[in-house]
């Protein structure tokens, strides 16, 4: 079973007490963007066979929603952090280079 | 390549079974074809057939990263059934249950395709009005389904109970045509007739990259070296994204792990398949005796062919109101595969930003029922650029908002 460890309530919280919340990082489109743009935010995903990053959220606990690396062909997890960022911590981008060479936080999609 | 007969095991059971040939040719890949295929599963496979036998296109390689039929074309729960809402979905889900009824005389390969019938219990109010109105557009489509009662179903299914506390049975929509085959052998007949056709089916070998020349697709990069090609049909289901982005664009497509089990084989208690989509289970039994059940998806992205155990209990615990008999049942096995869902939970069969290459994905929960008719409806894309089996299906119709939305209509499981 999938352990994550909740940033906000500091839970080391089993998979079924939380919910997944697909890709995380999305910026979020707003009048005047393109079709094109809305077709990205809306539909179009990673889905990377590796590291990825995502929502969750603690439903049967603190009910708040946080972000974690994991990766989706190992299902090994780098660490969680606070939904309230637009790009990881640097220790976990750390964690992720040293596992996996070659790999930086701008390629991610 | 020889018929397979009732002669022909009179005359193998003579001599020892001695004269059978390799149902396909093992064969190393030419250094170009006039189409590849990546991915031998049962609609890329498929896709290869029709492509020979409706267009005469046999200069074809289909390209195995694993071995044939090892992906969930070997990992689903074999059901068949074509009671879809949307037009395009019954269209094409239709076709492919029609070719089933012939594929064993049509492929000389028995894939034991069982129209044994199929029941989508209602279990819920909503699942009532739901499975009418299907029942309703079926009967405007063509398909023959029937919206049927409680009674009805426990006629069909005796081992039922319909009166459970949480989840009593209200109803049912029944298609009688649907059913179970064989799924390995689906995938097995195709690869012989291809063979037979001259084409070259190669395992264990793995793209690495798409080639491109002006925008156009010029070949590919594999783990056997470099092969060329004039058209490249990427069918490979839970991968389709990471072989898109190999080809440089990307689909909206998540990949996630949906499970299967069986229990031990049992003497015969069920003839028909029973999907009851409020509890996510569906269940039938297998020639061999075996209750195979199937369950819901997890939540979170997953390419590693294993579900969360918590799933199995779920769908387990589930069933068993419905069907008390199965409580004191074994469970023998369980596995894994990587389904890739759509946003509208419909596929995608489309050209691609890149000229000349073909995508067929996001079959999601329910590929297994649609293998012939994808392929042939591939088949047609490709050769001529344009299906009316494929044209609602297009990569493009989330920017255009034009879903085939089935997420709501054909309730979670497929």
């Amino acid at each position: 079973m999938l352990i994550l460890h909740c940033p906000y309530c500091g839970v080391d919280a089993d998979e079924t007490d939380l919910h997944a919340g697909g890709q995380a990082h999305l910026k979020r489109e707003g009048p005047g963007s393109s079709d094109e743009d809305f077709e990205d935010y809306l539909f179009l995903r990673a889905n990377p066979k590796g590291v990825h990053f995502e929502r969750w959220r603690h439903v049967y606990g603190c009910g708040k929603w946080f972000h974690a690396a994991r990766c989706t062909a190992t299902l090994q997890v780098f660490g969680t952090y606070p939904a309230q960022t637009l790009e990881p911590p640097q220790d976990i981008k750390d964690k992720i280079a040293d596992a996996r060479p070659g790999w930086s936080w701008g390629d991610k999609e | 390549m020889k018929r397979y007969s009732a002669f022909a095991i009179a005359r193998e059971a003579m001599r020892q079974h001695t004269g059978w040939d390799r149902a396909w040719a093992k064969r190393e890949p030419k250094m170009k074809y006039d189409v590849i295929i990546v991915g031998a599963g049962g609609h890329g496979l498929a896709t290869a057939y029709y492509l020979g036998k409706n267009f005469g296109i046999t200069n074809v390689a289909i390209l195995e990263k694993g071995w044939l039929g090892g992906g969930n074309t070997g990992r689903n729960t074999t059901i068949i059934r074509s009671n879809y809402l949307q037009d395009p979905s019954a269209a094409i889900y239709e076709k492919a249950r029609s070719l089933y009824e012939t594929m064993s005389q049509d492929l000389n390969y028995n894939v034991m395709f069982s129209p044994r019938g199929v029941i989508m219990l209602a279990q819920t109010q909503h699942e009532i009005r739901g499975y009418q109105r299907t029942a309703q557009a079926n009967a405007l489509q063509g398909v023959k389904t029937e919206w049927i009662g409680p009674q009805r179903v426990k006629e069909l299914c005796p081992i039922m109970n319909i009166d459970g506390p949480r989840y009593p049975v209200l109803g049912g929509l029944y298609q009688e045509r649907g059913g179970t085959a064989r799924h390995d052998a689906v995938a097995w007949g195709y690869a012989r007739a291809c063979s037979d056709m001259g084409m070259d089916v190669i395992q264990k070998c793995e793209v690495t990259g798409v080639r491109q020349e002006n925008g156009k697709v010029v070949g590919v990069d594999t783990s056997k070296g470099p092969i060329d090609c004039d058209k490249l049909g990427m069918v490979v289901a839970g991968h389709a994204s990471v072989l898109a982005q190999k080809a440089g664009f990307r689909l909206p497509i998540e990949s996630v792990a949906l499970q299967a089990l069986v229990s031990e084989p049992i003497k015969p208690c069920m003839d028909v398949v029973v999907m009851a989509n409020t509890v996510h289970g569906y269940m039938s039994q297998s020639d061999k005796g075996e209750m195979v059940i199937g369950g819901g998806t997890d939540g979170f992205n997953n390419y590693t062919q294993r579900g969360s155990f918590h799933h199995i209990e779920e769908t387990v615990r589930a069933l068993v109101e419905t069907f008390p008999m199965i409580s004191r049942l074994k469970m023998l096995r369980q596995w894994g595969g990587i389904v890739d869902v759509t946003g509208d939970r419909s596929p995608i069969l489309s050209k691609t930003p890149v000229e000349g290459v073909f995508v067929n994905c996001g079959w999601g929960t329910g590929g297994f029922k649609a293998i012939p008719g994808s392929g042939w409806a591939m088949a047609e894309l490709m050769a001529k650029g344009q299906s009316p089996l494929t044209d609602e299906f297009s990569m493009y119709r989330f920017r255009e908002g034009k879903f085939i939305d089935e997420s709501v209509a054909a309730g979670v499981a497929h």
